[in-house]
C-alpha cells in the first residue's frame, strides 16, 4: 500500500466522522464549555460590563435559598416518582404479558399517558386538580367532603405534580419490562413451577434479578427524567406558590430569560449537568456489578 | 411404586386434536420412549404426565394414583427440557439447588444430595460457574443433576439431547441411561431420534399423529413393524416398500397384500432377481449405501465395506422370503406369510 492511498484511507475515515462530529461539538460540546465558561463571569448591564469573577457566581448560587429549595424539591421528586412508577411498570407489565382477553387494549391504554405530550398532560391533569369545579373536587364532592385546591397550596402541590408525572411515565417504563419479559423463556417457569415454587417466589428468585438490565436502563432514564421534564410546570404551577414546587431546570429557565441572568443560569446549569454525570456514573457503577447480561 | 400408567389421554388444540384418546404404561424403573416426527403429540404427552398442560379427557396415574388434575409439584416427578431451562444468573450450584430451597429441604440434607449429584455427573469443579460459561454438554449435566437432586422416583424428559453435537450426544446418552438404571428410575423420554430410542428404551412407543402407531420393544418394533409408517421410521436408511404391482408379481402372494417391504440390509446384490440400475453410491467406511432405481422407483441397499458397483450400472437384487414384510393398501401390515 503506498503512502497516497494510506493518506486517503484517513482523509476518507474522517469524511465520514464529519457529519457527526459537526453535530455533537456544535451541539453538544460546544455549548457545554461555553456554559462552564460563561459560568466564570458576572451578570453584565449597560454600565457595567462582565467581567471574569471566577467562583464568585458558584459562591452567591451556595447562599442563595431558592437554589437549596429547588435542589430539594428535585430530591423529592425524584424520590417521590422514581421508585413508584418503576415499581408500577413491573406490575402492569406482568399484568399484560399474560394471556388475558383484551390485552392488546389493556397494553395500549396503558402506553397512552406516554404518547401524549407533556403539555397536554398538564391541561388534563389541571382539570383534574382545579379547585371546586375539577375532577377531584367533584369526586370528593360526591361523598360530601370539602374541596382543597390542590395546586395552589404549597403543602400539595409537589405531590400533586409526583402524581401526575408516575401515571405520565409508569406506561413508558412498562415497555420496556413488557419486551423484556417476553424474552424469558417460558421453561423457566414450568422447571419453577414443577418445583412448586409461588409466583411472588419466581419473581424474586428469577424473573426480578432477570429485569435487571432492564431495570438499570429505566432507573437512568426515570433520574435524568426528573431533572429534565418541566414542562408541565409552565401550564401547571410556574413553580409557585413560594417556590413549592420549583424545580432546578424550570429555574434555570427562569434566571435566564426571566431575570435575564445568563451568567447564573450558566452556573446552575454547569451544577445540573454535574450532578447528573455523577448519578449516571453512580448508577452505572453501583448497579453494573450486580446485573446479570446474558 | 413409582410405574405411570395412562388410559384414553386426549388433549385438544382448538379443532385439532394433539393427543388422541393415548393409552401405555411405563414399569417402574423402567425407560419408556415417546418416538414420533415433529408434531406426533410427543411432547404434549409428556407435559401433561408433568401437569404443564391439563388434559381434555383421560387419566394419568402415576403410583397408582390419580394425578391428572394435581398440581405439577405433587406429581413426584422431576423433568429435563430440550433447552435445559437453566437460570442464566445462577450459578451451578445454586441452579441445582434451586428446587430443593423451593421445598425447603434443611441446609446440611440439601448440601449432601449437591455433593452426591454433583459427583455422580462430574460438576465438583464447576460449581460456581454461571450456565453461560459452559459448554453444551456441562449444561445438560446441570439440567440431570437438578434431577438427581430432586430425588424424584419418576423422570420427564424432553427431546434432552437435541441440542448437542453427534459425538456428546452419543456420550450423554450413555450418562443418561447409566444414571436411569443406577437410581432406579421411572423413565419417560421424548425423542424423534430412532438411535436414541432403539438404544436406550425398554418399551418403544411410536406416535403419529397424536396416536399411537406402535408399541413395544425395540427390537419387536424393528423386526415386527405393525405398518409401513413403523417400517420407514425405523432404521437408516428406511424400509424399501415396493408396491407389489411393480415388481413381479409371483415374489409375494398373501391375501390382501399391495406393498412388499424388504430392509436395504437384506438386499443382496445377485445375478438374479429384480433387475435395476445404480443412481449413487455413498460410501461410508464400514458399510456402502447403494441408491438403486426400479422403474422409476427408488430402492436402498446397504451392503458391508467398499463395492466395485458405480453409478450407472445395471444389476440385480434379491432377498430372502424370510425378510419380506407385507402391507396391504391401507399400509397396515398384513399376517406374516409361511415361508
Amino acid at each position: 500500500m503506498g503512502p497516497t492511498s494510506n493518506i486517503m484511507r484517513h482523509v476518507y475515515g474522517w469524511l465520514l466522522l464529519t457529519p457527526a462530529a459537526i453535530l455533537l461539538i456544535g451541539f453538544t460540546h460546544y455549548p457545554t464549555v461555553a456554559t462552564v465558561y460563561e459560568s466564570l463571569f458576572s451578570k453584565g448591564s449597560a454600565i457595567r460590563p462582565s467581567r471574569f469573577i471566577g467562583a464568585g457566581n458558584y459562591e452567591s448560587m451556595m447562599e442563595d435559598p431558592i437554589f437549596w429549595k429547588v435542589l430539594s424539591n428535585n430530591l423529592w421528586f425524584a424520590i417521590g416518582t422514581i421508585p413508584t412508577s418503576v415499581a408500577l411498570a413491573i406490575g402492569m407489565a406482568l399484568l399484560v404479558n399474560r394471556a388475558l382477553p383484551g390485552r392488546s387494549l389493556l397494553r395500549l391504554a396503558y402506553f397512552t399517558p406516554t404518547i401524549l405530550p407533556m403539555i397536554a398532560v398538564a391541561n388534563i391533569w389541571l382539570f383534574f386538580y382545579s379547585p371546586d369545579i375539577g375532577l377531584i373536587d367533584r369526586l370528593l364532592g360526591l361523598f360530601g367532603l370539602p374541596g382543597h385546591n390542590w395546586l395552589g397550596d404549597p403543602d400539595t402541590v409537589l405531590p400533586a405534580i409526583i402524581v401526575m408525572t408516575i401515571w405520565k411515565e409508569a406506561g413508558f417504563f412498562m415497555i420496556f419490562y413488557l419486551a423484556a419479559l417476553q424474552h424469558l423463556p417460558p421453561e423457566l417457569k414450568e422447571a419453577a413451577r414443577l418445583e412448586g415454587a409461588s409466583r411472588w417466589y419466581y419473581f424474586r428468585r428469577v424473573v426480578f434479578p432477570l429485569l435487571m438490565p432492564t431495570t438499570l436502563f429505566v432507573l437512568i432514564n426515570a433520574v435524568l427524567n426528573s431533572f429534565k421534564l418541566v414542562d408541565h410546570l409552565f401550564v401547571l404551577t410556574k413553580g409557585g406558590p413560594d417556590n413549592a414546587s420549583n424545580l432546578l431546570l424550570y429555574y434555570i429557565y427562569e434566571t435566564a430569560f426571566s431575570y435575564f441572568d445568563t451568567n447564573y443560569a450558566a452556573t446552575l446549569t454547569a451544577v445540573l449537568l454535574a450532578i447528573l454525570a455523577v448519578l449516571a456514573l453512580a448508577q452505572f457503577f453501583l448497579l453494573d456489578k450486580r446485573i446479570h447480561y446474558r | 411404586m413409582s410405574g405411570i400408567r395412562i388410559d384414553g389421554l386426549v388433549k385438544q388444540w382448538g379443532d385439532m386434536r394433539a393427543v388422541d384418546e393415548v393409552s401405555f404404561s411405563v414399569g417402574e424403573g423402567t425407560l419408556t420412549v415417546l418416538l414420533g416426527p415433529s408434531g406426533c403429540g410427543k411432547s404434549t404427552i409428556l407435559r401433561l404426565i408433568a401437569g404443564l398442560e391439563s388434559a381434555d379427557g383421560g387419566r394419568v396415574r402415576i403410583g397408582g394414583d390419580d394425578v391428572t388434575r394435581l398440581d405439577p409439584a405433587r406429581r413426584r416427578v422431576s423433568m429435563v427440557f430440550q433447552s435445559y431451562a437453566l437460570f442464566p444468573h445462577l450459578d451451578v450450584r445454586e441452579n441445582i439447588l434451586f428446587g430443593l430451597k423451593v421445598r425447603r429441604v434443611d441446609a446440611s440434607e440439601r448440601e449432601a444430595r449437591l455433593v452426591e449429584a454433583a459427583k455422580m455427573v462430574g460438576l465438583e469443579s464447576l460449581l460456581h460457574r454461571k450456565p453461560a460459561q459452559l459448554s453444551g454438554g456441562q449444561r445438560q449435566r446441570v439440567a440431570l443433576a437438578r434431577t438427581i437432586v430432586s430425588k424424584q422416583p419418576v423422570c420427564l424428559m424432553d427431546e434432552p439431547l437435541s441440542n448437542l453435537d453427534a459425538k456428546l450426544r452419543a456420550e450423554m446418552r450413555d450418562e443418561i441411561h447409566r444414571l436411569q438404571r443406577e437410581l432406579n428410575l421411572t423413565m419417560l423420554y421424548v425423542t424423534h431420534d430412532q438411535i436414541e430410542a432403539m438404544s436406550m428404551a425398554d418399551q418403544v412407543v411410536l406416535l403419529r399423529d397424536g396416536r399411537i402407531e406402535q408399541i413395544g420393544e425395540p427390537a419387536w418394533l424393528y423386526e415386527h413393524p405393525q405398518s409401513e409408517f413403523a417400517a420407514q421410521f425405523l432404521g437408516t436408511p428406511p424400509m424399501n416398500v415396493l408396491p407389489l404391482s411393480s415388481i413381479d408379481a409371483t415374489v409375494a402372494g398373501a391375501d390382501g397384500a399391495a406393498k412388499l417391504g424388504v430392509r436395504p440390509e437384506k438386499l443382496r446384490l445377485a445375478d438374479t432377481g429384480l433387475p435395476v440400475e445404480v443412481a449413487a453410491v455413498d460410501y461410508m467406511g464400514a458399510e456402502t449405501v447403494l441408491r438403486l432405481v426400479h422403474r422409476g422407483r427408488a430402492l436402498m441397499a446397504r451392503v458391508e465395506g467398499r463395492t466395485h458397483v458405480a453409478p450407472g450400472d445395471t444389476l440385480h437384487v434379491a432377498w430372502d422370503p424370510a425378510d419380506v414384510h407385507l402391507f396391504d393398501e391401507r399400509g397396515r401390515r398384513v399376517r406374516d406369510r409361511k415361508a
